[in-house]
């Protein structure tokens, strides 16, 4: 180009600068893959097709089945028209529809008091009321049922608070489902109120809005996506749930215990599809509402807001403080009564303690070896499931193009959201233990227990995963790049320290999960991989129910010890190894 | 400036290039060659595709069709990593957990260098850009252009041919800013690296580069010198994007004079036929007052107008006039407003300068940008 002094009116044309001799192609380009690139899709490929072969594949024999007669010729709908028209079996859609509504309205009104009371009061005790409000995670659905049983039952010690009323059957099986949704519910909320805007309340109050309208203007609407989230999400774990029903529904029959009467009772394989397939659908729509829910909630957010600080009220505090006291009251009293039936010689009539209920292999459900066995399914399902599910949402958020594969991937990742773990586990029934499947092997080992573990608990772990990815600048791959370092490298020597807290969290979650699941895995176990979550179910069954309490405490112990050690480690980790996050 | 560019050659030379996203057209069929050893900027304002143009440079979003090739080599389709560039982002992507040395060393293992050979390589960019006491820190203990210099260590640490910079300055303040810019220009200048840097900030566009690429809507509008810009911008949209501009409405008059008004001026030669309705551009300062015999004497290009606003700006002030068809803003300097008391409400005479009057067709450049 010409010197600034030079300018010339030529150099003023449209032109910009004399075109390039040759012309080049104006074919659409095919990028050139890199070992990266290569190596990024191949990986995806791999657990893609783990995804598939443990989720994709067992539910569509699910789906098959539901259609065959028993002989395994095509059935088309008659299995679904029997199923109809026995009213025994279609109550069951009314009584988990009503169960799932009743126990949703209370979960999220006590869920909504106690978040409100964490997020915008000044009451003391927070951290403990917290703490408590979360240990329902920490226990086997099962649990909440046994001890009520011993509090309201037949030879309970209220009995006389539900003036007659039965226990077992809808009453018992609300509360039980209450205590065991209450924390989901309770995270969701302390979440979204915790986002508030405090300049609405500034401008509220400078219009001298009352408290009640600011209640109903302001912290309603603020907090309503998280309100119809927890809604759906408890929903949904009230109609697949399993436990609470099993130990306290009597005989109120509803879909979740139906799948378990029909495949374990009667043996009958093909309506316990059909019940599956109706589960699936409740599970579907909440999951598809939750999640345009949580798109529409992002945008909400603004980087503009103020976070909000309460300020003291006595009023208002102390009663709040009363309120969750109370709830309080019922969690502890539900674990406390757990561990007293277990220690008790003979309930009702010999109340000395003794710690005979540890002795399990005196019972049935396979003793002292299911606990050594959930150790290790939980263990396996920490290292390999945080392995499995880590790598695959750092390939779906970090891979370079391939829209199509990381779009099927995400949709196979958050596939398992909407499926029941008693439909997963029956599909891997009519799947896994096919005689043609090459993998039929699998069948009855500790393997397929941490296969279906890991993938039943996948989506919340890998959505986790994601929100901890997200957090890392986009750039660091096309820095890495750039710099022709190999991918794996910027993996291990950045990704992974960085995101270390969350991984920790995943194996904890996934660990959790492993130890207190029932659901899926009660079709799965072999007489030498039970578990005690399982052994619970069945000393239950068997009428051992003080051992079965007594199980029940240990898993909770295990996991408050885990949670615990999680707890010091982050700790230790935040101190030693991320001195880098301090300024 | 430079040594004359015209006797190298193009180092960077990109062809026909499009990209599109479906039915968006995020780059429309652009032609560049860059020399070695050039320091460009590539200026539009946002969403005129200067981004999308340097990372399809850099193989991250690779182009629809068209070629680039980068030191005579075919790079159209191959990945970033078998490219040779270095990069800075505007979040400057530091590895948080690594420290500053750790950092820079960070392109430079894995390459079968003795250890003490990197530790010495590195010791010398921090030196460079003037960080060598902050080697065992960590980025967030930095400051922003602290970071900022040492990503652009980091880019610079694997000698790469290329280095590119995606909006370096605009997440710092003003004085920092200020002061970066000298120290790039002065680094890029010392390792001789071709530079393309992606701005929406024309005055670092202008202190900084040797050829600015002004864009918009996905093409290219002009390729120049700062000067060449400013003076002689190709298109409405340069000119008004690019300092101050006064946008008048006219009609051709002749070759190389306009109507505007009942005012018949001179203005640069042109070749749109008489009578075409066009826009007149003129920046504000090179609307001359005429004071004393020049104003009473019938001069060329002289406008009667009455003092607006008078706003104040330093070493000049922008006056707001009311002409006879419309407003202008003009620059006056302070010591002539303190040598002619100019107020509010007086009426003066201005001259348009005619050769700083251009001419743009009225349908590309309707803008009523005062």
């Amino acid at each position: 180009m010409a010197e600034p002094s030079l300018i010339t009116a030529a150099e003023v044309g449209a032109a910009p600068l004399p075109a390039t001799a040759t012309a080049a192609p104006r074919a659409a380009l095919t990028p050139r893959l890199g070992r990266d690139d290569v190596l990024m899709r191949a990986a995806m490929a791999v657990i893609g097709l783990y995804l598939t072969v443990s989720l994709a594949l067992p539910l569509y024999a699910l789906l098959l089945k539901s259609f065959q007669r028993k002989d395994g010729s095509w059935a088309g709908l008659a299995n679904f028209v029997q199923y109809f028209t026995t009213p025994s079996l279609s109550q069951s859609i009314l009584n988990s529809l009503f169960i799932a509504l009743v126990s949703t309205v209370i979960t999220v009104a006590l869920a909504f008091g106690l978040a409100y009371a964490l997020t915008r009061s000044c009451m003391p005790g927070k951290g403990l009321v917290k703490t408590i409000a979360l240990i329902p995670i920490l226990v086997p659905s099962l649990l909440p049922g046994i001890a009520l049983i011993y509090l309201f039952g037949n030879q309970g010690w209220l009995k006389g608070w539900l003036f007659g009323a039965n226990l077992y059957g809808p009453l018992g099986i609300v509360i039980a489902e209450v205590f065991y949704c209450l924390p989901h519910a309770l995270l969701i909320l302390t979440t979204a109120l915790s986002l508030a805007d405090a300049r609405l309340y500034e401008a509220a109050i400078a219009l001298r809005a009352s408290p009640a309208r600011i209640f109903w203007t302001v912290i309603l609407p603020g907090a309503r996506y998280g309100l119809i989230s927890a809604a759906f999400v408890v929903f949904t774990l009230v109609i697949t749930d399993f436990g609470a029903p099993k130990v306290i529904g009597g005989q109120y029959n509803v879909l979740a215990v139906d799948i378990y009467k029909q495949v374990i009772g009667q043996q009958n394989f093909e309506m316990g599809a059909v019940v599956g397939m109706l589960l699936l659908i409740p599970a579907v729509l909440a999951f598809a509402v939750d999640r345009a829910v949580q798109r529409r909630q992002v945008a909400l957010l603004s980087a503009r807001a103020v976070p909000y600080a309460p300020q003291p009220k006595p009023l208002r505090d102390w009663s709040l403080c009363a309120f969750c006291a109370l709830v309080a009251v019922f969690i502890l009293g539900i674990l406390g009564m757990c561990q007293f039936a277990a220690l008790v010689k003979l309930w009702p009539y010999n109340l000395s303690l003794s710690l005979k209920n540890y002795n399990f292999d005196l019972m049935d459900g396979g003793g002292r070896a299911s606990y050594w066995n959930s150790l290790q399914l939980g263990g396996w399902t920490a290292v390999l499931g945080t392995a499995v599910i880590f790598v695959g949402a750092y390939l779906v958020e970090k891979g370079r193009g391939f829209p199509l594969g990381r779009a099927l991937f995400q949709f196979l990742a958050m596939l398992p959201m909407a499926v029941p773990g008693m439909v997963l586990g029956l599909a891997y029934i009519f799947f896994f233990n096919h005689p043609d499947n090459p993998l039929n092997g699998l069948y009855g080992t500790l393997a397929i227990l941490v296969i279906v573990t890991v993938s039943h608990f996948y989506t919340v772990a890998h959505l986790t995963a994601l929100t901890a990815l997200k957090q890392m600048d986009p750039e660091f791959e096309a820095v890495s790049a750039s710099l022709k370092q190999p991918v794996l490298k910027m993996f291990v020597r950045v990704t992974v320290p960085v995101c270390l807290p969350a991984i920790l969290d995943i194996a904890i979650y996934l660990f959790v999960n492993a130890m207190t699941t029932v659901s899926a895995v009660v079709f799965l176990y072999s007489p030498d991989t039970t578990l005690a979550s399982v052994a619970v179910l069945n000393m239950d069954d068997a009428g051992d129910i003080a051992p079965a309490a007594a199980m029940g405490m240990l898993i909770f112990y295990t996991n408050a010890l885990v949670k615990l050690g999680h707890g010091g480690l982050a700790h230790l980790l935040e101190r030693r190894l991320q001195a880098w996050r301090r300024r | 400036m430079m040594a004359t560019p015209e006797a190298r050659k193009p180092y960077l030379r990109i062809s026909n290039l499009t990209k599109r996203y479906g039915p968006f057209t995020a780059l429309s069929d652009i032609d560049l060659e860059i020399m070695e050893g050039e320091f460009i900027c590539f200026l539009g304002p946002s969403g005129c595709g200067k981004t999308t143009l340097l990372r399809a440079i850099a193989g991250l979003d690779i182009q629809t069709s068209g070629r680039i090739e980068q030191g005579g080599r075919d790079i159209s389709v191959l990945p970033p990593a078998e490219r040779d560039f270095g990069i800075v982002f505007q979040s400057y992507a530091l590895f948080p957990n690594l420290t500053i040395f750790a950092n820079i060393a960070y392109g430079l293992e894995n390459r079968r260098r003795p250890k003490a050979e990197i530790a010495a390589r590195v010791m010398r960019l921090l030196e460079q850009v003037g960080l060598a006491d902050q080697r065992d820190k960590y980025p967030a203990q930095l400051s922003g252009g602290q970071q900022q210099r040492i990503a652009l260590a980091r880019a610079l640490a694997t000698e790469p041919g290329l280095l590119l910079l995606d909006e370096p300055l605009s997440a710092l303040d003003a004085k920092v800013r200020a002061r970066l810019r000298h120290e790039i220009k002065a680094l890029q200048r010392a390792v001789g690296i071709t530079t393309i840097m992606v701005t929406h900030d024309q005055e670092e566009a202008l202190t900084m580069a040797d050829r600015i690429v002004v864009m918009n809507h996905g093409v290219v509008e002009q390729v120049g010198t700062p000067q060449a810009i400013y003076r002689n911008p190709a298109s409405a949209f340069v000119a008004d994007f690019i300092g101050a501009m006064n946008f008048l409405p006219a009609q051709v008059a002749g070759p190389e004079t306009v109507r505007y008004g009942d005012t018949l001026l001179r203005c640069l030669p042109h070749e749109l036929a008489a009578g075409a309705p066009i826009t007149l551009a003129i920046r504000p300062e090179d609307i001359v007052v005429q004071e004393g015999a020049a104003a009473a004497g019938g001069g060329e290009n002289l406008l009667s107008v009455q003092v607006g606003e008078l706003e104040f700006l330093g070493p000049f002030v922008r006056a707001t006039l009311e002409g006879p068809t419309g407003q202008l803003k003009a620059d006056f300097s302070s010591n002539l407003l303190r040598r002619t008391r100019l107020a509010p409400g007086d009426r003066l005479a201005v001259q348009l300068l005619p050769e700083r009057l251009r001419v743009y067709p009225r349908a590309s450049g309707a803008m009523s940008h005062g």
